[in-house]
């Protein structure tokens, strides 16, 4: 195009001559262009595209002659003119405008010099040349210079490369000699056919390269321009110039994006890879090295050989591998000191002897010295391991230990009969007898007293009552201290002999009435009853003699006591005389005084309190203290009489000896009754045998031996073991056996015997062993651990378990010598680890076994402890008690008794430390800590400061702020959500520490036979690359992700019906601007030429210009996502409350000047964007959904000044008329979050398995569970709803929801007459309560329905909550209405509201207050899961969801399944709703505040968006302004633009005004500021500009309020 | 420049990871990573990295032999959150499928001085029989999503693993400053010397210069 622009103002050339040439040039420039350097045009910013359009307007102003074509078919306008020139042609000339691009560059010559010097050329050079050199001379400083930014170096490196690709061709000689010596004159059509298509098809190619690369560097180029666009406007320097500056230019201007980039694999050439390989890996080559390299410089080799020198041989290497280590050596630094004079490898010679040196053994065998004999020697088994006896130098010394398993017996057994039980009871009691009889405690304790008694008579006769010293007192007080504790232990003693004997008699008894019972024997038990007869009289005295002993002993204990209580008596009383002496003294006073008549007022009160205060103390004085009471002699003497005759035998009764045999006969078999005769058979097939357990290996068993009938069983059995392993434990096993099965009776562990014991140092011990197993038989056997009663009446129960004794005994074998084959190491254990295991009882025996006296009492023995140490006294003390036989556990009980040993810190200094503090809470994840990096080591580092916030927040709990919500009623709704917030989170607290396997293990899902068959399906399916599909991504758990990770997809399709510009033919105010006139001619060609932009997290991202009103983008956006704290749990990225704004805007070029210098036409323009709508999308929505996919209506505002809509304009909200909804703008967008997260499902799941108390039904909550989970298996992709979750977390049944409820009632006042309106009132007051959605507001993915009552009080709550409010207000206004429970998008799983009325379904979007007939395409509702009313519930079982396939004829059961039916019939549940809902007046004043607040913070903000330029606002504009919005109110935001408009020309006159209206429900100021901030009017850059600003805020009632943003920006022309 | 009064201990790990010892599996890589806590960071050094395909020699143990450098400093005020060194092996199965051949994970060393570690891997096991078979012929065995993962143990319990084999490494461990601020983490008689002959040991002193 510039080509032919500049190729027409060359006056110097005639038309005709130079037509084909230039067509031909013009082809081939065009390839090239589509190479080389026209695609600087088309690839940089869309500010240049503009700037040429004008420019070609302009001098299509000039000359007029040539049609211009439009911009978007030039190159096909141009394609259809191209020549017959061949293809070389093409790609000669490009080289060598390519060349001479690079020669005018890089010589940076004039370039008139340049043409000049080529003017002598032939002619077809000098023009060609020529005709480059005007290329240039337009290219250089008009476009050149204008690419300056930094992206063309960029770019051009690429079009070079394309360049070259083209070039690859080179024209042959023969070629180059057809290029000049073709025929120019030949006409384009001549061509043979096939070289055009040939050349049509590389030029496709070629446009389609360039394309692609220009799309991408188009972008980029965009975005820097945003950055600087001054800088891009004025850029007029010399490309040469710019060239090396441009790099600097790169580097500068890369910001944080350009580090951190994420990109996919990248695939690295082959040819590459060896490039790379070869800087790391080094292969030396096999050549010989020249000695010159091998040499310092200058240096002959020099042979010592030649020189007469001894040189040795060197050692024998193959020439390959020399050179190959030469080359090696060589790579390294310094590798020549490796090398010698002749230039080779410095090595020493070699150092192997030609022949070997030792003498050779020419020796037979036979002939050998013996003492080389070789010896050969059994391989011997290494027995020293570790587990091995260590330090034993004896290789053949071994160790025996024996083991004498001598018997058992049995104490009891299941096999018993209660005869057996009595008599091993009574056997028992006579062992007892026997030990007690054997120590003779009695008796020892009787001569004690005797003795002390004694000693005290010798005392007292001594001195003979004297008086007497300190220290006798203090001895005698002892001494009769003394024999009181052992009377009174021989009491005992004395009464326990007593009892025993009783016992022994009583139980003898009882065996013989139970043998008389049975008739039969069984036991051979035989009590005898040896009578020794006393001397009486003796006895008598002894008796009496006892007595009065103890009782004068009593006595006089008795009588020191009373002496002792006497005299505390009477110092008592002595006191208390005093006291009362004291008071009578003080009563006589008074007396005294009161007849003495006080004179003085004062004086008698003085005395008077004098008097009470004496009182006071006296009575509170001591009580008369009682006398002691006399003893009572008399009684005492009963009290010993009575005693010893209950534990002493009586005087002058014969002392009676039991003795027991064994020596009864038993009744024999055939006599006994057939139970017993079953017994003993049993008996007799049962054996035993005894495993030995050396180290938990079975070492040997004892033979088998037949239960006994007196249940004893004699092995009598020695084992000699042979041990190499250090003995650890040693255990012996008691196994029954019956028949052929054995089981295991008792384990008894015997310890290791002391190396000194031998066999005749140890007696055979006695060890207890029982066994819970429970045994019961059907014959006399009493079994074991069954209750088992001998009273007559089965009381007395008693439970016996299997039990026994076996004796035996362990002791090490003694060798020849008689020592002790026991091995050392049991000696070095001890005296190794004694220092430890001696001093410290826990080692020893193991923390639990502190109770354990008698491991204590071992180990006391073994450690010898120092008696004497006072450090020892405490457990000597415990030893003694232990071993005088009376065992007493302590009396309390401890768990954990060594916790304090363990604490860390004490709880005080726990709390006290803020270091401490801050790690509890950060361990306790509270939010303000969770993420706390690098707690401060030392405690004061630690600042309050951390603390801060958190304890604001503690304390803020009541504090309602209203700074941040601008209304006191939203501050206190805040608070309320934050604590409801609070509670559930709590609750998901467990919840969300529970792990699920696909949280922790990616798993590919096992394919279903389905799927595979598909999948072999999709094998024979044809390949289209070109239709690529999208397919399902791998999922990432949110948990392991970190800032940058995460990347937001935005792939803009097309949109549809965008507003188009209006002619400035209608413009009514004759401005008449240049720049507008510029832009009219556009705008009689393009409507509109929309771009979007997307917006997120206050980044911002573009996609490139389209046209018309119709435009199709396809171009995918990446936004970086960053989670607040970097935090990517699923819990916060559910709350993350960011929304994706999506504008479109329009983008409008002024040009504000031509500059004229030189002939170098420099254009200015000015790029304004003027924004058209939008379309937000709430990041948790993507984030729940995973993807976003449709076709979404553009939220355009009211009214758009300067765009008129290009379809109807009357849209009077009747709804008789179908109307075609396609109205307003759409666009296609897919959303997607890459890598792809898994939604908190997890946590929903998990929820579920809470379960949630409930007031319901117990039958509707099973019936509903049901209904739910048929419906999920029939229709997985249907939601159904029966039951949901109020605030309390109660589970309710869903149609309790459902109730008419009124609207307010100047809702159904303001226009009585036309219902229509009313309702589409109604639904615009339920749309302006702000939506929540309860994800963002309750972290977990959890649903929660607030009731309409609640729903008005927090004014927030998501589509459910709307959806209720608004289907009550049908029901009220006598609608037909059902909740639709569905899908919709963007929303996802939703409820919308569907009524019908006029005979016709229209469903409601109840946070738009949009409604969609049955059959609009455009309803974001996509699918039908169930409807509900206030009576039941219907589930959708038709084939199709969609709202246009979908009959909603509930009362066909085919169709629709409902939850009540005649088999469970509705149970008449009651509504959770209100009877009525009371509103708030609207409070007009409030609402003024609120908008002059509104008003004053966006001005603020605006400003301060704009740093760096003044911003000034248009007062007289927005009051104008301010008068439209409450018009736009009343009219709902239907389009009233036109008069509107005119109304603003007229007033504002020249002005170049652009403005739309926002208007949303009011929650808090945030998502307003960034609405605002999202239209970007902010960003209009020219000095003039003016901006206007109006906030109107109408309240609807209870609070509701709309907000309305009037938004101008005004410039002056 | 050390002040005397540090706010932070170092930590520097030096070290390599020498090799593994998988019976079956050849041609296997590794990746390392460094897992600490909330007050670790650090200082110089790769957290990150992975080796060289390496295949088994043919000498008789057959070990697979890597010796990849480690050299990572750390910087802490609280011993909470130690360093832990994550490994996980990866390598071609039968089809030629790149998988997860073992995870494991060893804590840091904390006495200073030369250690050597044997960690032993594991891989999670499929969750059922079929599964299993339809893993191995797709070669997509179960992975953990992280391979952090093993260096926690919250959430370990719904796992099922299979050991697989063992990877050596050796680490020499220098701490700073550590006992200034109260952690003592040498042996026992080595404290004693060190009090004794004004600390020459494996523990830096510090220069003071003011």
């Amino acid at each position: 195009m510039k080509e032919r622009q500049s190729s027409e103002e060359d006056p110097g050339e005639t038309l005709k001559r130079t037509l084909r040439a230039q067509r031909q040039r013009q082809k081939k420039r065009l390839l090239g262009h589509s190479s080389a350097q026209e695609s600087h045009v088309e690839e940089i910013s869309t500010i240049q595209h503009h700037s040429e359009d004008e420019g070609s307007a302009e001098k299509a102003g000039d000359s007029g002659a040539l049609s211009r074509p439009p911009t978007g078919s030039q190159r096909s306008l141009s394609g259809r003119q191209h020549s017959a020139s061949s293809q070389h042609l093409d790609s000669f000339v490009t080289r060598r405008l390519e060349e001479t691009l690079r020669a005018a560059r890089s010589k940076g010559e004039s370039l008139q010099q340049q043409e000049a010097s080529l003017e002598p050329a032939s002619r077809l050079q000098s023009l060609r040349d020529r005709d480059a050199v005007t290329r240039f001379d337009k290219i250089d400083p008009d476009r050149a210079g204008r690419h300056d930014d930094p992206l063309a170096l960029k770019t051009r490196v690429t079009f070079r490369e394309a360049a070259r690709r083209t070039e690859k061709g080179l024209p042959t000689a023969e070629e180059a000699y057809n290029f000049f010596t073709l025929n120019f004159e030949l006409e384009p059509q001549d061509g043979t056919e096939k070289e055009r298509k040939k050349r049509k098809k590389q030029k496709k190619t070629t446009e389609k390269d360039s394309d692609e690369e220009g799309g991408v560097e188009e972008q980029e180029a965009a975005e820097v321009d945003e950055d600087n666009p001054d800088e891009n406007v004025d850029q007029s320097e010399a490309a040469p110039l710019v060239r090396d500056e441009e790099e600097d230019l790169f580097v500068i201007e890369q910001s944080s994006r350009d580090f951190l980039e994420v990109k996919k694999a990248e695939y690295v050439g082959y040819r590459k890879r060896i490039q790379q390989e070869s800087e790391l890996l080094f292969t030396p080559s096999f050549r010989t090295v020249p000695t010159t390299i091998k040499l310092p410089e200058h240096m002959k080799p020099r042979y010592l050989e030649d020189e007469g020198l001894y040189v040795g041989e060197r050692p024998k290497i193959s020439l390959t591998n020399e050179n190959i280590l030469e080359n090696r050596i060589l790579k390294i630094e310094e590798g020549k000191k490796w090398f010698g004079d002749d230039g080779r490898i410095m090595a020493l010679p070699d150092p192997i002897k030609e022949s070997s040196t030792r003498p050779p053994l020419f020796h037979m065998e036979e002939d050998l010295d013996p003492a080389l004999h070789t010896v050969y020697r059994k391989a011997v088994k290494s027995k020293y391991a570790n587990l091995y006896i260590a330090g034993a130098t004896d290789p053949e010394g071994d160790y025996q230990l024996d083991v004498d398993v001598s018997g058992l017996i049995f104490s009891h057994h299941p096999l018993f009969s209660r005869e057996h039980v009595l008599g091993a009871r009574l056997a028992q009691l006579y062992d007892q007898y026997l030990t007690r009889q054997h120590n003779n405690l009695t008796g020892h304790l009787t001569d004690k007293l005797k003795g002390l008694r004694r000693a005290l008579r010798n005392i007292h006769e001594i001195h003979g009552g004297e008086s007497l010293n300190q220290a006798m007192q203090r001895r005698i007080s002892e001494y009769s201290l003394e024999v009181r504790n052992t009377r009174q232990l021989r009491d005992s003693e004395q009464e326990k002999d007593r009892t025993l004997l009783k016992h022994i008699v009583k139980l003898w008894k009882e065996l013989k009435a139970l043998r008389d019972f049975q008739k039969f024997t069984n036991t051979p038990y035989k009590l005898s009853l040896r009578r020794e007869n006393v001397d009486r009289t003796l006895d008598e005295q002894e008796y009496e003699d006892e007595i009065l002993a103890e009782l004068m002993e009593l006595e006089a204990e008795i009588e020191a006591d009373y002496q002792k209580k006497f005299a505390e008596y009477k110092k008592q009383l002595q006191d208390w005389k005093l006291c009362v002496r004291k008071q009578k003294t003080k009563k006589k006073k008074r007396k005294k005084k009161k007849k003495g008549k006080a004179q003085d007022e004062t004086e008698e009160e003085d005395e008077y309190q004098d008097v009470s205060e004496s009182e006071g103390p006296v009575e509170e004085g001591p009580p008369k203290p009682e006398p002691p009471e006399k003893p009572d002699f008399e009684s005492i003497e009963q009290q010993v009489r009575e005693k010893a005759s209950r534990i002493r035998r009586k005087p002058g009764e014969s002392i009676l000896i039991p003795e027991l045999s064994a020596s009864g006969n038993l009744t024999a078999s055939e006599l006994c009754p057939r139970s017993e005769t079953a017994r003993r058979e049993d008996v007799t097939r049962r054996s035993l045998f005894v495993k030995i357990l050396y180290n938990d290996k079975e070492v040997s068993r004892t033979d088998s031996r037949s239960l006994n009938t007196d249940f004893r069983v004699h092995f009598g059995q020695i084992f000699n073991l042979r041990i190499v392993n250090c003995p650890q434990s040693i255990n012996l096993q008691v196994f029954e056996e019956i028949g052929s099965s054995c089981y295991l009776l008792a384990q008894v562990f015997v310890p290791v015997p002391e190396p000194s014991v031998v066999a005749d140092r140890v007696s055979l011990e006695e060890f207890e062993f029982s066994s819970n197993q429970r045994v019961m038989f059907d014959h006399e056997g009493v079994g074991s651990d069954v209750p088992l009663s001998f009273e007559a009446d089965g009381s007395n129960k008693q439970t016996l378990l299997t039990s026994g004794k076996l004796s035996c005994r362990v002791y090490w074998g003694s060798g020849e010598d008689g020592v002790a084959l026991a091995p050392p190491v049991s000696q070095q254990r001890g005296g190794l680890h004694s220092g430890l295991s001696r001093l410290d009882a826990v080692t020893f025996i193991g923390a639990s076994g502190l109770y354990d006296m008698k491991k204590i009492g071992e180990w006391a023995t073994r450690s010898r402890l120092d008696p004497n140490d006072p450090k020892n006294a405490s457990i000597m003390q415990l030893l003694k008690v232990a071993t005088s036989g009376e065992v007493t556990a302590p009396e309390y009980f401890r768990l954990e008794q060594l916790q304090e040993e363990f604490n860390f810190v004490t709880d005080e200094e726990l709390e006290r430390s803020k270091r401490f503090r801050l790690l509890t809470l950060r361990n306790q994840e509270v939010a303000e800590f969770r993420n706390y990096k690098c707690v401060p080591s030392l405690e004061r580092e630690v600042t309050d400061k951390v603390f801060q916030e958190y304890e604001k927040r503690l304390k803020e709990g009541e504090v309602v702020d209203t700074k941040e919500h601008l209304d006191s009623h939203r501050a206190l709704v805040a608070k309320y959500l934050q604590k409801i917030r609070e509670s559930v989170i709590n609750r998901f607290l467990l919840a969300k520490h529970h792990y699920i396997l696909s949280d922790l293990v990616v798993e590919e899902e096992i394919p279903s036979i389905g799927i595979l068959g598909l999948n072999l399906f999709k094998l024979a399916e044809p390949k289209r690359p070109l239709k690529p599909q999208r397919k399902a991504r791998k999922k990432v758990t949110a948990q392991n992700l970190s800032d940058g990770d995460i990347k937001l997809l935005i792939n803009i399709i097309r949109a549809y019906d965008i507003p188009i510009r209006r002619p400035q033919s209608n413009k009514p105010g004759q401005s008449s601007q240049c720049a507008i006139q510029g832009s009219d001619w556009l705008l009689s060609q393009v409507q509109v030429r929309p771009f979007v932009e997307v917006s997120f997290q206050r980044m911002v991202l573009q996609t490139t210009t389209a046209d018309g009103p119709n435009p199709c983008w396809n171009e995918e956006l990446q936004l970086p996502f960053s989670a607040p704290n970097g935090d990517y749990s699923a819990a916060v990225l559910q709350s993350v409350k960011d929304e994706v704004f999506i504008n479109i805007f329009d983008e409008v070029v002024y040009e504000t000047g031509v500059k004229d210098q030189d002939r170098a036409k420099s254009i200015h323009t000015r790029v304004e964007k003027h924004w058209l709508g939008s379309v937000k999308i709430p990041f948790s929505t993507i984030y729940s959904q995973s993807r976003i996919d449709g076709t979404f209506k553009v939220h355009t505002p009211a009214v758009l000044l300067g765009y008129s809509k290009e379809r109807s304009y009357g849209t009077n909200g009747a709804y008789d008329t179908m109307r075609n909804l396609s109205e307003g703008a759409f666009i296609t967008l897919f959303i997607t979050i890459e890598p792809q997260l898994v939604p908190g499902e997890s946590v929903r799941e998990k929820i579920k398995e809470l379960k949630f108390d409930s007031q319901e039904d117990e039958r509707l909550l099973q019936a509903s569970e049901r209904f739910e989970r048929e419906a999920a298996e029939g229709y997985p992709d249907r939601p159904c709803i029966t039951t949901i979750i109020d605030l309390n977390g109660k589970t309710i049944f869903v149609t309790r929801y459902i109730r008419p409820l009124n609207p307010p009632k100047e809702l159904l006042d303001a226009s009585l007459d036309d219902p229509q309106e009313t309702t589409a009132l109604v639904a615009r007051f339920v749309s302006l309560i702000p939506s929540l959605p309860d994800r963002v507001s309750f972290s977990g993915n959890c649903d929660l329905w607030s009731t309409c009552d609640q729903f008005l009080t927090l004014l927030a709550g998501d589509e459910e909550e709307h959806a209720v409010l608004l289907c009550n207000y049908f029901l009220f206004m006598g609608k037909k209405a059902w909740l639709i429970i569905g899908t919709a998008i963007p929303e996802g799983p939703t409820a919308y509201v569907l009524t019908f009325e006029q005979s016709r379904y229209l469903i409601w979007n109840p946070s738009s207050a949009q409604y969609y007939g049955q059959y609009d395409t455009f309803c974001p509702l996509q699918t039908i899961g169930c409807l509900v009313n206030a009576d039941n519930v219907w589930f959708n079982i038709q084939e199709y969801t969609s709202p246009m396939t979908v009959s909603f004829d509930t009362t066909k059961a085919n169709l629709w399944k409902p939850f009540f039916s005649r088999s469970f019939s509705h149970p008449g549940l009651s509504s959770v709703q209100p009877e009525q809902l009371v509103y708030r007046g609207t409070d007009k004043a409030a609402a003024a505040e609120l908008q002059d607040r509104i008003e004053k913070i966006l001005k603020e903000k605006i400003m301060e968006w704009r740093p760096r330029h003044p911003t000034r606002w248009n007062r007289y504009c927005t009051t104008t302004l301010k008068q439209f919005l409450p018009k736009l109110e009343v009219s709902g935001g239907q389009d009233m633009a036109e008069g509107h408009r005119h109304e603003l020309q007229s007033l504002l006159g020249d002005n170049n005004i652009s403005g739309f209206p926002l208007h949303m429900p009011f929650s808090e100021i945030r998502p307003i500021i960034e609405a605002v901030y999202s239209t970007g009017v902010h960003n209009v850059q020219a000095s003039n500009v003016e901006f206007a600003l109006a906030v109107y805020v109408h309240p609807y009632p209870n609070n509701v309020l709309s907000v309305w943003v009037y938004l101008a920006s005004l410039v002056r022309t | 420049m050390a002040t005397s009064n540090p706010s932070v201990f170092l930590l520097s790990v030096n070290g390599q990871i020498e090799g593994a010892n998988f019976p079956e599996y050849d041609n296997l890589y590794c990746k390392y990573s460094f897992v600490y806590g909330h007050d670790w960071a650090p200082t110089s050094g790769l957290e990150e990295g992975i080796t060289q395909i390496t295949c088994k020699g043919s000498e008789s143990s057959h070990k697979l032999i890597w010796n990849f450098p480690l050299e990572t400093t750390f910087k802490s005020t609280n011993p909470s959150g130690w360093p832990q060194l994550v490994v996980s092996v990866y390598g071609p199965d039968v089809f030629g499928n790149d998988v997860v051949r073992g995870y494991g994970a060893t804590h840091i060393p904390f006495t200073p001085g030369q250690h050597t570690r044997t960690i032993p891997m594991f891989v999670p096991e499929p969750t059922w029989r079929l599964q299993k078979f339809t893993s191995w012929l797709l070669g997509r065995r179960p992975e953990y999503t992280d391979p952090k993962v093993v260096a926690q143990g919250e959430g370990r319990e719904v796992t099922r693993v299979c050991s697989q084999g063992f990877v050596t490494v050796s680490f020499h461990i220098i701490t700073k400053d550590m006992k200034k601020l109260g952690y003592d983490t040498g042996p026992a008689s080595l404290v004693n010397t060190q009090s004794a002959t004004s600390g020459w040991s494996t523990e830096e002193q510090p220069y003071t210069m003011e």
